[in-house]
Protein backbone atom coordinates (compact mmCIF):
# COMPACT_ATOMS: atom_id res chain seq x y z
CA UNK A 1 0.00 0.00 0.00
CA UNK A 2 2.58 2.31 1.49
CA UNK A 3 4.75 1.81 -2.46
CA UNK A 4 2.03 2.40 -3.90
CA UNK A 5 1.10 6.07 -2.12
CA UNK A 6 4.87 6.43 -2.81
CA UNK A 7 3.91 5.96 -6.76
CA UNK A 8 1.54 8.57 -7.32
CA UNK A 9 3.30 10.77 -4.92
CA UNK A 10 6.58 10.64 -7.04
CA UNK A 11 4.92 10.74 -10.25
CA UNK A 12 3.13 14.28 -9.02
CA UNK A 13 5.68 15.70 -7.23
CA UNK A 14 8.85 14.43 -6.86
CA UNK A 15 9.61 13.67 -10.68
CA UNK A 16 7.23 16.72 -12.15
CA UNK A 17 6.49 15.52 -15.73
CA UNK A 18 6.89 19.28 -16.84
CA UNK A 19 9.32 20.77 -13.96
CA UNK A 20 11.45 17.84 -14.07
CA UNK A 21 10.75 15.29 -17.08
CA UNK A 22 10.28 18.30 -19.65
CA UNK A 23 7.47 16.57 -21.08
CA UNK A 24 4.18 18.22 -22.52
CA UNK A 25 6.13 21.66 -22.42
CA UNK A 26 4.06 22.73 -25.85
CA UNK A 27 0.86 22.52 -23.80
CA UNK A 28 2.16 23.75 -20.83
CA UNK A 29 3.80 27.08 -21.78
CA UNK A 30 0.54 27.87 -24.47
CA UNK A 31 -2.22 26.73 -23.00
CA UNK A 32 -1.48 28.73 -19.47
CA UNK A 33 -2.65 32.26 -20.51
CA UNK A 34 -5.42 31.22 -19.15
CA UNK A 35 -6.97 29.43 -15.88
CA UNK A 36 -10.09 27.65 -17.00
CA UNK A 37 -8.63 26.71 -19.73
CA UNK A 38 -5.69 25.19 -18.19
CA UNK A 39 -8.36 23.50 -15.57
CA UNK A 40 -9.89 22.40 -18.63
CA UNK A 41 -6.72 20.78 -20.38
CA UNK A 42 -5.61 19.69 -17.01
CA UNK A 43 -8.83 17.13 -16.31
CA UNK A 44 -8.38 16.01 -19.96
CA UNK A 45 -4.98 14.99 -19.40
CA UNK A 46 -5.65 13.01 -15.89
CA UNK A 47 -8.80 11.43 -17.86
CA UNK A 48 -6.79 10.62 -21.07
CA UNK A 49 -3.80 9.86 -19.32
CA UNK A 50 -5.05 7.40 -16.75
CA UNK A 51 -6.90 5.35 -19.53
CA UNK A 52 -3.52 5.47 -22.14
CA UNK A 53 -1.97 3.58 -19.13
CA UNK A 54 -4.31 1.01 -18.44
CA UNK A 55 -4.15 0.20 -22.11
CA UNK A 56 -0.56 0.49 -22.80
CA UNK A 57 0.22 -1.71 -19.86
CA UNK A 58 -2.84 -4.06 -20.86
CA UNK A 59 -1.49 -4.37 -24.30
CA UNK A 60 2.01 -5.11 -23.28
CA UNK A 61 1.48 -7.89 -20.20
CA UNK A 62 -0.92 -9.83 -22.76
CA UNK A 63 -0.02 -8.75 -26.78
CA UNK A 64 3.64 -7.48 -26.84
CA UNK A 65 5.82 -9.69 -24.42
CA UNK A 66 4.12 -13.43 -25.25
CA UNK A 67 4.59 -12.13 -28.28
CA UNK A 68 8.36 -11.10 -28.21
CA UNK A 69 7.33 -7.88 -30.05
CA UNK A 70 8.62 -5.56 -27.45
CA UNK A 71 10.57 -4.02 -29.88
CA UNK A 72 7.07 -2.35 -31.90
CA UNK A 73 6.13 -0.86 -28.03
CA UNK A 74 6.60 2.74 -29.38
CA UNK A 75 4.77 2.20 -33.04
CA UNK A 76 1.97 0.40 -31.05
CA UNK A 77 1.62 2.57 -28.27
CA UNK A 78 1.22 5.88 -30.58
CA UNK A 79 -1.55 4.64 -32.27
CA UNK A 80 -3.05 3.34 -29.67
CA UNK A 81 -3.10 6.27 -28.17
CA UNK A 82 -4.46 8.50 -30.69
CA UNK A 83 -7.07 5.46 -31.82
CA UNK A 84 -7.63 6.21 -27.88
CA UNK A 85 -8.24 10.04 -27.38
CA UNK A 86 -10.22 9.87 -31.11
CA UNK A 87 -12.72 7.10 -29.16
CA UNK A 88 -12.85 8.54 -25.99
CA UNK A 89 -14.02 12.19 -27.87
CA UNK A 90 -16.68 10.64 -29.62
CA UNK A 91 -17.41 8.31 -26.38
CA UNK A 92 -17.61 11.52 -24.36
CA UNK A 93 -19.76 13.65 -27.15
CA UNK A 94 -22.36 10.99 -27.58
CA UNK A 95 -22.80 9.74 -23.92
CA UNK A 96 -21.76 12.97 -21.79
CA UNK A 97 -22.36 16.25 -23.41
CA UNK A 98 -21.32 17.93 -20.11
CA UNK A 99 -17.64 16.54 -19.96
CA UNK A 100 -17.28 16.72 -23.55
CA UNK A 101 -18.11 20.55 -23.73
CA UNK A 102 -15.99 21.18 -20.87
CA UNK A 103 -12.68 19.17 -22.26
CA UNK A 104 -13.78 19.08 -25.95
CA UNK A 105 -11.17 21.13 -27.75
CA UNK A 106 -8.49 20.21 -25.61
CA UNK A 107 -8.93 16.23 -26.21
CA UNK A 108 -7.15 16.16 -30.03
CA UNK A 109 -4.27 18.50 -28.21
CA UNK A 110 -3.38 15.39 -25.95
CA UNK A 111 -2.31 12.87 -29.01
CA UNK A 112 0.93 14.98 -29.65
CA UNK A 113 1.50 15.68 -25.69
CA UNK A 114 4.60 13.51 -25.24
CA UNK A 115 3.47 13.27 -21.82
CA UNK A 116 1.21 9.97 -22.87
CA UNK A 117 3.46 8.31 -24.46
CA UNK A 118 6.45 9.34 -21.99
CA UNK A 119 4.50 7.73 -19.38
CA UNK A 120 3.49 4.69 -21.55
CA UNK A 121 7.57 3.97 -22.00
CA UNK A 122 8.28 5.22 -18.54
CA UNK A 123 5.66 2.31 -17.16
CA UNK A 124 7.21 -0.66 -18.70
CA UNK A 125 10.75 0.87 -18.18
CA UNK A 126 9.82 0.82 -14.70
CA UNK A 127 8.54 -2.61 -14.99
CA UNK A 128 4.72 -1.80 -13.59
CA UNK A 129 2.01 -3.89 -13.80
CA UNK A 130 -1.33 -2.95 -14.39
CA UNK A 131 -2.27 -1.11 -10.61
CA UNK A 132 0.82 0.58 -10.31
CA UNK A 133 0.76 1.87 -14.24
CA UNK A 134 -2.48 3.64 -13.46
CA UNK A 135 -1.61 4.71 -10.50
CA UNK A 136 1.56 6.13 -12.03
CA UNK A 137 -0.05 7.54 -14.94
CA UNK A 138 -2.86 9.23 -12.80
CA UNK A 139 0.08 10.68 -10.60
CA UNK A 140 1.73 12.50 -13.69
CA UNK A 141 -1.31 14.19 -14.73
CA UNK A 142 -2.09 15.35 -11.65
CA UNK A 143 1.29 16.63 -11.41
CA UNK A 144 0.83 17.94 -15.14
CA UNK A 145 -2.40 19.84 -13.71
CA UNK A 146 -0.77 21.08 -11.01
CA UNK A 147 2.37 22.41 -12.94
CA UNK A 148 0.09 24.09 -15.97
CA UNK A 149 -3.05 25.68 -12.75
CA UNK A 150 -0.25 27.07 -10.78
CA UNK A 151 2.06 28.31 -14.16
CA UNK A 152 -1.69 30.17 -14.99
CA UNK A 153 -2.13 31.59 -11.46
CA UNK A 154 1.51 33.13 -11.25
CA UNK A 155 0.97 34.45 -15.19
CA UNK A 156 -2.43 35.97 -14.42
CA UNK A 157 -0.20 38.30 -11.86
CA UNK A 158 2.28 39.01 -14.14
CA UNK A 159 -0.14 40.82 -17.07
CA UNK A 160 -0.09 43.36 -14.77
CA UNK A 161 3.55 43.88 -14.03
CA UNK A 162 6.37 46.40 -15.49
CA UNK A 163 9.02 43.76 -17.26
CA UNK A 164 12.34 44.89 -18.99
CA UNK A 165 11.29 44.90 -22.65
CA UNK A 166 13.24 41.97 -24.06
CA UNK A 167 12.29 39.50 -21.01
CA UNK A 168 8.73 40.16 -21.86
CA UNK A 169 6.38 37.48 -23.41
CA UNK A 170 7.78 33.65 -23.22
CA UNK A 171 10.99 34.79 -21.10
CA UNK A 172 9.36 35.69 -18.47
CA UNK A 173 7.14 32.64 -18.47
CA UNK A 174 10.13 30.20 -18.81
CA UNK A 175 11.91 32.06 -15.92
CA UNK A 176 8.77 31.61 -14.03
CA UNK A 177 8.73 28.21 -15.00
CA UNK A 178 12.14 27.29 -14.09
CA UNK A 179 11.62 29.25 -10.49
CA UNK A 180 8.57 26.53 -10.36
CA UNK A 181 11.18 23.85 -11.30
CA UNK A 182 13.29 25.31 -8.00
CA UNK A 183 10.48 24.75 -5.84
CA UNK A 184 9.90 21.37 -6.69
CA UNK A 185 13.16 20.03 -6.63
CA UNK A 186 12.73 20.55 -2.57
CA UNK A 187 10.45 17.67 -2.82
CA UNK A 188 12.95 15.78 -3.83
CA UNK A 189 13.28 15.30 0.20
CA UNK A 190 10.29 13.13 0.33
CA UNK A 191 11.69 10.09 -1.19
CA UNK B 1 21.94 22.56 -56.57
CA UNK B 2 20.95 26.32 -54.92
CA UNK B 3 17.78 25.05 -53.60
CA UNK B 4 19.50 22.43 -51.59
CA UNK B 5 22.19 24.77 -50.18
CA UNK B 6 18.67 27.38 -49.57
CA UNK B 7 17.41 24.45 -47.48
CA UNK B 8 20.46 24.02 -45.35
CA UNK B 9 20.99 27.86 -44.49
CA UNK B 10 16.86 27.76 -43.96
CA UNK B 11 17.19 25.17 -41.68
CA UNK B 12 20.23 26.18 -39.70
CA UNK B 13 19.94 30.22 -39.27
CA UNK B 14 16.91 31.37 -40.89
CA UNK B 15 14.16 28.82 -39.79
CA UNK B 16 16.10 27.27 -36.63
CA UNK B 17 13.82 24.74 -35.74
CA UNK B 18 14.66 24.69 -31.57
CA UNK B 19 15.71 28.69 -31.77
CA UNK B 20 13.14 30.42 -34.00
CA UNK B 21 10.63 27.67 -34.93
CA UNK B 22 10.76 26.97 -31.41
CA UNK B 23 9.77 23.44 -32.19
CA UNK B 24 10.58 19.99 -30.08
CA UNK B 25 11.27 21.92 -27.14
CA UNK B 26 11.01 18.90 -25.01
CA UNK B 27 14.63 17.26 -26.17
CA UNK B 28 15.84 21.08 -26.14
CA UNK B 29 15.25 20.79 -22.64
CA UNK B 30 15.63 17.82 -20.94
CA UNK B 31 18.57 15.88 -22.79
CA UNK B 32 21.01 19.23 -23.10
CA UNK B 33 22.47 18.73 -19.41
CA UNK B 34 26.04 18.08 -21.42
CA UNK B 35 27.00 19.13 -24.96
CA UNK B 36 27.40 15.38 -25.75
CA UNK B 37 24.04 14.60 -24.91
CA UNK B 38 22.76 17.92 -26.90
CA UNK B 39 24.77 15.97 -29.72
CA UNK B 40 23.99 12.71 -29.51
CA UNK B 41 19.87 13.72 -29.45
CA UNK B 42 20.40 16.45 -32.30
CA UNK B 43 22.04 13.30 -34.41
CA UNK B 44 19.61 10.88 -33.44
CA UNK B 45 16.39 13.44 -34.59
CA UNK B 46 18.23 14.76 -38.03
CA UNK B 47 18.79 10.73 -38.92
CA UNK B 48 15.10 10.15 -38.71
CA UNK B 49 14.18 13.43 -40.29
CA UNK B 50 16.40 13.16 -43.32
CA UNK B 51 15.10 9.29 -43.94
CA UNK B 52 11.25 10.42 -43.25
CA UNK B 53 11.17 13.25 -45.38
CA UNK B 54 12.92 11.11 -48.28
CA UNK B 55 10.26 8.58 -47.79
CA UNK B 56 7.49 10.83 -47.04
CA UNK B 57 8.31 13.14 -50.29
CA UNK B 58 8.27 9.85 -52.65
CA UNK B 59 5.27 8.72 -51.24
CA UNK B 60 3.48 12.07 -51.56
CA UNK B 61 1.09 11.13 -54.38
CA UNK B 62 0.48 7.64 -52.69
CA UNK B 63 -0.63 8.42 -49.53
CA UNK B 64 -4.32 9.65 -49.42
CA UNK B 65 -4.81 13.08 -47.51
CA UNK B 66 -7.97 11.87 -45.05
CA UNK B 67 -4.87 9.55 -43.61
CA UNK B 68 -2.30 11.24 -44.12
CA UNK B 69 -1.01 12.21 -40.52
CA UNK B 70 -1.53 8.35 -39.31
CA UNK B 71 0.72 6.97 -42.43
CA UNK B 72 3.44 9.88 -41.41
CA UNK B 73 3.23 8.39 -37.54
CA UNK B 74 3.92 5.16 -38.97
CA UNK B 75 6.56 6.19 -40.87
CA UNK B 76 8.01 8.12 -38.78
CA UNK B 77 7.59 5.61 -35.76
CA UNK B 78 9.53 2.89 -37.39
CA UNK B 79 12.27 4.97 -38.21
CA UNK B 80 12.57 5.77 -34.54
CA UNK B 81 12.23 2.10 -33.74
CA UNK B 82 15.06 1.55 -35.92
CA UNK B 83 17.82 4.13 -34.09
CA UNK B 84 16.61 3.11 -31.18
CA UNK B 85 17.65 -0.30 -31.56
CA UNK B 86 20.66 1.10 -33.44
CA UNK B 87 21.87 3.13 -30.81
CA UNK B 88 20.75 0.42 -28.11
CA UNK B 89 23.32 -1.70 -29.82
CA UNK B 90 26.12 0.30 -31.14
CA UNK B 91 26.30 3.20 -28.70
CA UNK B 92 24.95 2.06 -25.39
CA UNK B 93 26.31 5.04 -23.07
CA UNK B 94 24.25 7.65 -25.55
CA UNK B 95 21.61 4.87 -25.21
CA UNK B 96 21.11 5.30 -21.42
CA UNK B 97 22.14 8.93 -21.11
CA UNK B 98 19.06 9.86 -23.46
CA UNK B 99 17.02 7.07 -22.42
CA UNK B 100 13.31 7.67 -22.74
CA UNK B 101 13.64 10.83 -25.20
CA UNK B 102 15.07 8.45 -28.19
CA UNK B 103 11.74 6.97 -28.24
CA UNK B 104 9.81 10.24 -27.76
CA UNK B 105 11.19 11.47 -31.22
CA UNK B 106 8.17 10.42 -32.39
CA UNK B 107 6.34 12.77 -30.80
CA UNK B 108 9.07 15.36 -32.27
CA UNK B 109 7.43 18.27 -33.54
CA UNK B 110 9.67 18.69 -35.98
CA UNK B 111 9.43 15.90 -37.92
CA UNK B 112 5.72 15.81 -38.25
CA UNK B 113 5.69 19.51 -38.56
CA UNK B 114 8.40 19.37 -41.77
CA UNK B 115 6.92 16.13 -43.07
CA UNK B 116 3.73 18.20 -43.17
CA UNK B 117 4.69 21.36 -44.41
CA UNK B 118 7.88 20.77 -46.70
CA UNK B 119 8.31 16.91 -47.75
CA UNK B 120 4.19 16.15 -48.65
CA UNK B 121 4.59 18.90 -51.24
CA UNK B 122 8.31 19.17 -52.86
CA UNK B 123 10.19 16.50 -54.57
CA UNK B 124 13.04 14.07 -53.01
CA UNK B 125 16.07 15.80 -53.26
CA UNK B 126 15.24 19.19 -51.72
CA UNK B 127 12.97 17.40 -48.71
CA UNK B 128 16.44 15.20 -48.70
CA UNK B 129 17.82 18.52 -48.01
CA UNK B 130 15.32 20.25 -46.13
CA UNK B 131 15.69 17.62 -43.89
CA UNK B 132 19.43 17.69 -43.57
CA UNK B 133 18.81 21.48 -42.90
CA UNK B 134 16.42 20.91 -40.29
CA UNK B 135 18.37 18.49 -38.38
CA UNK B 136 21.56 20.28 -38.25
CA UNK B 137 19.84 23.67 -37.42
CA UNK B 138 18.39 21.40 -34.45
CA UNK B 139 21.99 19.70 -33.50
CA UNK B 140 23.65 23.03 -33.41
CA UNK B 141 20.91 24.53 -31.18
CA UNK B 142 20.96 21.83 -28.53
CA UNK B 143 24.93 21.27 -28.45
CA UNK B 144 24.82 25.34 -27.57
CA UNK B 145 22.82 24.70 -24.65
CA UNK B 146 24.64 21.88 -23.85
CA UNK B 147 27.95 23.53 -23.77
CA UNK B 148 26.41 26.71 -21.90
CA UNK B 149 25.05 24.80 -19.48
CA UNK B 150 27.81 22.11 -19.23
CA UNK B 151 30.11 25.28 -18.67
CA UNK B 152 28.24 26.62 -16.04
CA UNK B 153 26.94 23.59 -14.35
CA UNK B 154 30.00 21.57 -14.43
CA UNK B 155 32.65 23.48 -15.78
CA UNK B 156 33.59 21.09 -18.48
CA UNK B 157 33.08 21.38 -22.51
CA UNK B 158 32.36 18.26 -24.70
CA UNK B 159 33.59 16.29 -20.93
CA UNK B 160 37.45 18.01 -20.79
CA UNK B 161 37.80 20.06 -17.42
CA UNK B 162 38.01 23.74 -18.91
CA UNK B 163 38.02 25.58 -15.46
CA UNK B 164 39.16 23.25 -12.45
CA UNK B 165 36.52 23.48 -9.25
CA UNK B 166 39.10 25.36 -7.23
CA UNK B 167 39.29 28.27 -9.61
CA UNK B 168 35.49 28.18 -10.68
CA UNK B 169 32.92 26.67 -8.24
CA UNK B 170 30.17 24.83 -10.13
CA UNK B 171 27.16 26.31 -10.12
CA UNK B 172 25.50 22.73 -10.07
CA UNK B 173 21.71 23.90 -10.52
CA UNK B 174 22.35 24.79 -14.69
CA UNK B 175 22.49 21.08 -15.43
CA UNK B 176 19.38 20.58 -13.16
CA UNK B 177 16.28 20.80 -14.09
CA UNK B 178 15.61 24.54 -13.77
CA UNK B 179 19.09 25.34 -15.62
CA UNK B 180 17.09 24.50 -18.80
CA UNK B 181 14.44 26.68 -18.36
CA UNK B 182 17.19 29.53 -17.10
CA UNK B 183 19.32 29.13 -20.08
CA UNK B 184 16.29 29.11 -22.11
CA UNK B 185 14.33 32.06 -21.23
CA UNK B 186 17.98 33.94 -21.37
CA UNK B 187 18.17 33.19 -25.24
CA UNK B 188 14.96 34.04 -26.30
CA UNK B 189 15.59 37.57 -24.01
CA UNK B 190 18.68 37.78 -25.85
CA UNK B 191 17.27 37.28 -29.40
CA UNK B 192 14.35 39.43 -28.43
CA UNK B 193 16.55 42.12 -27.74
CA UNK B 194 18.37 41.74 -30.71
CA UNK B 195 14.94 41.68 -32.03
CA UNK B 196 15.62 38.48 -33.83
CA UNK B 197 11.94 36.90 -34.68
CA UNK B 198 11.24 33.64 -32.84
CA UNK B 199 8.27 31.96 -32.39
CA UNK B 200 8.33 32.06 -28.97
CA UNK B 201 6.12 34.43 -27.82
CA UNK B 202 3.28 33.33 -30.11
CA UNK B 203 4.20 30.08 -28.30
CA UNK B 204 3.44 30.99 -24.83
CA UNK B 205 0.27 33.08 -26.25
CA UNK B 206 -0.98 29.37 -27.28
CA UNK B 207 -0.67 29.54 -30.89
CA UNK B 208 2.67 27.59 -31.06
CA UNK B 209 1.44 26.03 -34.67
CA UNK B 210 3.50 22.81 -32.93
CA UNK B 211 2.23 20.17 -34.98
CA UNK B 212 -0.06 19.67 -37.49
CA UNK B 213 -3.55 19.30 -35.36
CA UNK B 214 -2.39 22.77 -33.03
CA UNK B 215 -3.53 25.07 -35.73
CA UNK B 216 -7.12 24.32 -35.35
CA UNK B 217 -6.81 24.27 -31.97
CA UNK B 218 -5.76 27.63 -31.96
CA UNK B 219 -8.62 28.95 -33.87
CA UNK B 220 -10.85 26.71 -31.94
CA UNK B 221 -9.59 28.75 -28.47
CA UNK B 222 -9.74 31.70 -30.03
CA UNK B 223 -13.98 31.16 -30.74
CA UNK B 224 -14.01 30.17 -27.32
CA UNK B 225 -12.32 33.10 -25.86
CA UNK B 226 -14.76 35.07 -28.39
CA UNK B 227 -17.97 33.35 -26.91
Amino acid sequence: MNSLVMIVVGAALVNNVVLSQFLGICSFLGVSKQMKASLSLGGAVIFVITIASAVASLLYTFVLEPLSLAYLQTIVFILVIAALVQMVEMFLKKNSPAIYKALGIYLPLITTNCAVLGVALTNVQNGYGLAESVLAGFGTAVGFTVAIVLLAGIRGRLDESAVPLPFRGAPLVLLSAALMSIAFMGFGGIS
Amino acid sequence: MKTCLERIYNGVLKENPALVLMLGMCPTLAVTTSAINGFGMGLSTMAVLIVSNLIISLLRKSIPDEVRLPAYIVIVASLVTVVELLTQAYLPDLYKALGIYIPLIVVNCIILGRAEAFASKNSPLPSLFDGVGMGLGFTIALVLIGLVREFLGAGTAFGVTILSPEVFTPLGIFIRAPGAFLVLAIVVAVMNGASVMTRANEMVNGCDGCCAKCGKICEDTKEEAVK
